[in-house]
């Protein structure tokens, strides 16, 4: 071997170890908390958001501590136990819109402490909020309904009438129109995110009542066990809840979590973190879909995946007009798509087609 | 075999020792349930954070006498009526309607500020909840009908009905459509009275409260007419105490406390009104009234250890991903082991060899 | 509104009411003793989680279903201990039952929140459940349905038409004279407490076996509360309670399929006409019996039996 490159290996060597010894002192691990508003056994909501924990561990190994709380009631407990996690942790996830107000005051007794609030609406400069364009897969489940409806009936239990909802029904229901102008949606508004009794009793009424196709934007898997039971079909909602519904589950929506979860916490630990509010969708990699049942034709599958792939590319927006609202106002124009704010970000109307009224 | 005779005169020192045992127990069953399920912890670990970690931080210290407020007072109101054997189960549903009726002052007037609107919060919320137990009452008295039932069915009411205010005429319009009231603003807040916590003046007023029903129940003769009343019913009708007034006081009283205890946790630690209003104190103040056997002064520390058992369960939820129900077990345990406990100073256990008898 | 949806909705309200109907008629018997179990609650979930547990474990669906007995029964156990031995208050010790069944079912079930088990299947009876309309609301249903119906009529037989079960409502109407004829009514009252542990913990079962299943530490959400007011709608008579729980299932399934329907009565006002009802037929008992004694409400209810003996 040469002196030049042994001394290049030298050098290198000395600096990676510098670099090494280094990181090994100054650096002690990032430490990351998680508020569950449901349990991880949810197989839904929370457990999407575990996912994105277990996904940064096997990213981060020894570089990151986390800790996170299931089922943390949205009340005046939430703040103690926010705050709480607050004095040991740099890095806070609070995962459901009613913990905003215990995040916020928290967050202002806790500067050097980073929040993160998902799907909210209230920032501070130690506080971001982050949410996903859920709609966007809703666009895609919704023309795959409308092709494999035989009733024309789809049936949806919704949660709470709050613009994320709101904005899912809407894109479900235009795109199960585009492909099935006879399409019809029955929505039933649970007003819980987690009640299997509720959600089944609610499916089983759906189903009565002529809908072979379920969606829902409700957190449990009892709705793809009563479709499984009732032999309709079914979307799963966060997760991929097929093992729950193998004959009635077509494709679930897939919350990913785990790369902005990784990216927030490395800034923190790179002292790059700075409070945002994101929205990312299909083309973020923040949505997928999971695999798709061998029920679904391959006409429909090559058009489902033909749409993620626009959505991935940021080609398709699932609100294009000409779209009216439910009363006939005009909202969009032929071509047009609505800006983030307000309208999506707020939004509070059906479109026009959809039969139920609008729940006030 | 265990026989069970009456003592001549009740065991002084089993009054101060059966709590005691009480708690020993439970904690040793505790201690047997945990070894048992959660193999994978150390048990000293989850005792610390479950029952000395609380009483050594401010934090938490602070955080045991925002949770013992409402369980405080309503407990002082439910020891009025069970000491006359009015069993105001219904405390819960009280509490709901007086957060309501508290809250919808400080809604109507969410941009107005004064120092009377607490007050006429306050006393918006005792009104409310004094109609709702009046019910109770009324039906009572008039209708004999068993007020325990009437009470529990109102509760179901109650919560019903604030959900269908917060999903309709409570709420926020800047909200986006979520079911919750407008945050309070600063003159419909309680103050705070320790910097830097959540303690606020409601703990101020419950120990006056507390100290208040003392005195009231001892010195007043209405005090004297629950006490008989309650022990022995018919002996009451013989003394010639107005059985009626004694219904309607305490279901008034315990309502109108229950519904201010509403209000003040709506105005002090949740900020607004919102779901998450009810949270069974309603049913926890009977274990606090009963842990303290139905003493003013006894209660307030009886409010503070099963206050002591939500913040540890809690703990242990949070550090060890234990279910946040833990607390439950503890308190079903307390309770169970207290009243089993308490035969103990009327009763003595004695074991006599079996003698068959045949008839 | 067609006749699948009418005949899908009675089948919806029937199922829904089954586990109200356990749990009540077992209650219905407490309380003609003369005692007040608020632990129902608690009784009922502690059922749920056993039925689930080993139904997960062995898939023998009867196995399931006895389990959920024994462990209400053993939840039922402790209050009986304490009220008829100890000689404890009612309605403490009932709360603290509820407490501690709902707390010690959420630890223990903890991890079995991830998995789902096979539901009990409905039968299926020859000729009979193929029936038109009569077939599906009638012969179709899950086993459980049918043993909750029989032991309606059970309890009703066995409180009117035995010899025990006459001792039993008199002990509950006057339990220091049934004493004095030399009935044992510590014995009576601790076997009718253990048969309301069952029924409860059976109840609660059908919601882990029948209804979803998955299991969930909130599953029971408050039916056990409701079937305390179900016995006090029923008047204490067991046919009553199946017109009761009926109407108190049959609210929550007619609000969602109104929903369906887009008939916009609010779901809370709904809600609250079970119970406003029970008040009222409570109220109208009263009404009905004003000059004489009660001969419906088991006069000694809630009051602790001191033997004098």
């Amino acid at each position: 071997m040469s002196n030049r490159r042994l001394t290049s290996i030298l050098k290198i060597s000395l600096l990676s170890a510098v670099m090494a010894f280094t990181s090994n002192v100054f650096a002690d691990p990032v430490k990351a908390a998680f508020v569950y508003v449901g349990p991880i056994g949810d197989m839904g909501w929370t457990y999407q958001h575990h996912q994105g924990v277990e996904y940064v561990k096997s990213h981060m190994g020894d570089d990151v501590e986390i800790e996170y709380v299931e089922s943390v009631p949205e009340g005046s407990d939430a703040e103690r136990i926010i705050r709480t996690l607050a004095r040991k942790n740099d890095i806070i996830f609070t995962t459901s819109f009613g913990y905003m107000n215990p995040t916020i005051k928290v967050a202002e007794s806790f500067p050097d402490v980073k929040f993160e609030h998902a799907t909210g609406y209230m920032r501070a400069d130690n506080v971001s909020v982050y949410s996903a364009r859920f709609y966007e897969n809703r666009h895609v489940i919704g023309k795959i309904a409308g092709h494999m409806t035989n009733t024309n009936i789809i049936g949806y239990v919704a949660s709470f009438p709050i613009p994320e909802v709101i904005r899912g029904i809407n894109a479900a229901f235009l795109a199960a129109r585009s492909v099935n102008p006879d399409v019809q949606f029955k929505i039933v508004w649970a007003y819980t995110w987690f009640d299997p009794g509720k959600e089944a009793d609610a499916a089983n009424a759906l189903i009565a009542q002529g809908a072979d196709v379920l969606m829902q934007h409700t957190d449990s898997t009892a709705i793809m066990t009563i479709a499984e039971e009732k032999g309709v079909f079914a979307f799963g909602q966060a997760s991929d809840m097929s093992a729950f519904g193998p004959n009635a589950h077509l494709t679930s929506i897939i919350d990913v979590w785990g790369p902005y979860y990784l990216k927030r916490i490395m800034d923190v630990k790179n002292g790059t973190w700075e409070s945002t509010d994101t929205f990312g969708g299909t083309e973020e990699g923040m949505l997928v879909l999971s695999s798709m049942s061998d029920q679904v034709p391959e006409n429909v599958r090559s058009q489902a995946e033909r749409t993620l792939l626009g959505l991935s590319k940021g080609l398709i927006d699932p609100f294009t007009g000409p779209i009216n609202k439910q009363d006939g106002s005009p909202w969009l124009a032929a071509g047009e798509t609505p800006p983030m704010f307000p309208d999506v970000i707020t939004m509070d109307f059906y479109v026009e087609g959809i039969d139920s009224k609008y729940p006030d | 075999m265990i026989r069970l005779i009456p003592r001549t005169q009740p065991s002084k020192a089993m009054i101060f020792l059966s709590p005691l045992l009480a708690l020993t127990l439970t904690v040793v069953t505790a201690f047997f349930i945990f070894t048992f399920i959660l193999t994978d912890i150390e048990i000293s670990r989850v005792f610390y954070a479950l029952f000395v970690e609380p009483l050594i931080d401010t934090y938490y210290i602070s955080e045991l006498l925002v949770k013992a407020v409402p369980l405080i007072m309503i407990a002082l109101g439910l020891s009025i009526g069970f000491r006359a054997g009015v069993w105001n189960i219904g405390a819960e549903g009280q509490y709901v309607i007086g957060g309501i009726t508290g809250g919808a002052v400080a809604l109507f007037f969410y941009d107005v500020e004064g120092f009377w609107l607490l007050p006429l919060m306050s006393l918006a919320a005792i009104l409310g909840g004094m109609f709702y137990a009046s019910i109770a009452a009324f039906l009572r008295i008039k209708y004999q009908v068993n007020e325990i039932l009437v009470t529990l069915m109102l509760t179901y009411v109650a919560v019903l009905f604030l959900s269908a205010m917060l999903q309709g005429p409570m709420r926020d319009p800047s909200g986006f459509n979520f079911p919750e009231s407008r945050l309070f603003h600063d003159s419909a807040l309680l103050p705070i009275i320790w910097q830097g916590t959540r303690v606020n003046l409601g703990l101020v007023f419950a120990i006056i409260f507390s100290f208040v029903t003392w005195f009231g129940i001892k010195k007043h003769i209405s005090g004297m007419q629950i006490k008989i009343t309650g022990s022995a019913p018919r002996a009451a009708k013989f003394a010639g105490f107005d059985d009626k007034k004694t219904i309607w006081f305490s279901l008034l009283i315990s309502g109108g406390i229950a519904g201010l205890a509403g209000l003040f946790e709506a105005a002090g630690p949740i900020g607004q009104l919102n779901p998450g209003l009810p949270q069974f104190y309603g049913f926890t103040a009977i274990i606090v009234a009963f842990l303290a056997r139905l003493h003013p002064i006894a209660i307030i520390f009886s409010a503070l250890l099963i206050a002591l058992t939500y913040i540890g369960g809690e703990n242990a939820q949070i550090y060890f991903n234990l279910p946040s129900s833990i607390t439950n077990v503890f308190q079903g345990m307390l309770l169970f082991y207290f009243l089993a406990c308490d035969i103990l100073i009327q009763y003595k256990i004695v074991f006599i060899k079996a003698i068959r008898q045949k008839l | 509104m067609n006749e699948g949806l009418i005949i899908a909705i009675i089948i919806g309200i029937s199922v829904a009411s089954v586990p109200l109907i356990f749990a009540a008629i077992g209650e219905l018997v407490v309380e003609r003793s003369g005692v007040l179990n608020l632990g129902v609650e608690g009784m009922m979930i502690v059922g749920a989680l056993a039925g689930f547990i080993v139904e997960f474990h062995t898939g023998n669906s009867f196995l399931a279903v006895l389990a959920a007995m024994l462990a209400g029964m053993a939840i039922a156990f402790t209050f009986a201990f304490l009220t008829q031995i100890l000689l404890t208050n009612h309605v403490a010790t009932g709360l603290a039952l509820t407490l501690f069944g709902l707390g010690i079912a959420a630890f223990a079930g903890r991890t079995y929140t991830e998995v789902r088990i096979e539901l009990i299947p409905a039968t299926h009876i020859p000729l009979l459940s193929d029936l038109p309309i009569f077939g599906p609301i009638l012969f179709s249903y899950n086993p459980l349905v049918y043993i909750a119906f029989f032991m309606v009529f059970l309890v009703w037989w066995f409180l009117f038409r035995t010899k025990q079960g006459l001792i039993l409502r008199a002990i509950g109407d006057n339990h220091d004279a049934a004493h004095a004829i030399g009935h044992n009514v510590i014995r009576y009252r601790i076997l009718a407490i253990l048969f309301g542990g069952a029924m409860a913990g059976i109840g609660g079962a059908f919601l882990s076996l029948v209804q979803v299943p998955i299991w969930g530490e909130d599953m029971t959400a408050g039916r056990g509360w409701i079937a305390l007011g179900l016995v006090v709608f029923s008047s204490w008579q067991p046919f009553k309670v199946i017109l009761g729980a009926l109407i108190f299932g049959g609210i929550t399934i007619l609000q969602l399929h109104a929903q369906g329907f887009d008939i916009r009565i609010s779901a809370q006002y709904l809600s609250m006409l079970p119970y406003l009802t029970t008040i009222i037929v409570l109220v109208s008992l009263r009404l009905r019996d004003k000059s004489k004694t009660n001969r419906t409400m088991p006069n000694c209810l809630g009051r602790i039996f001191h033997s004098t003996s």
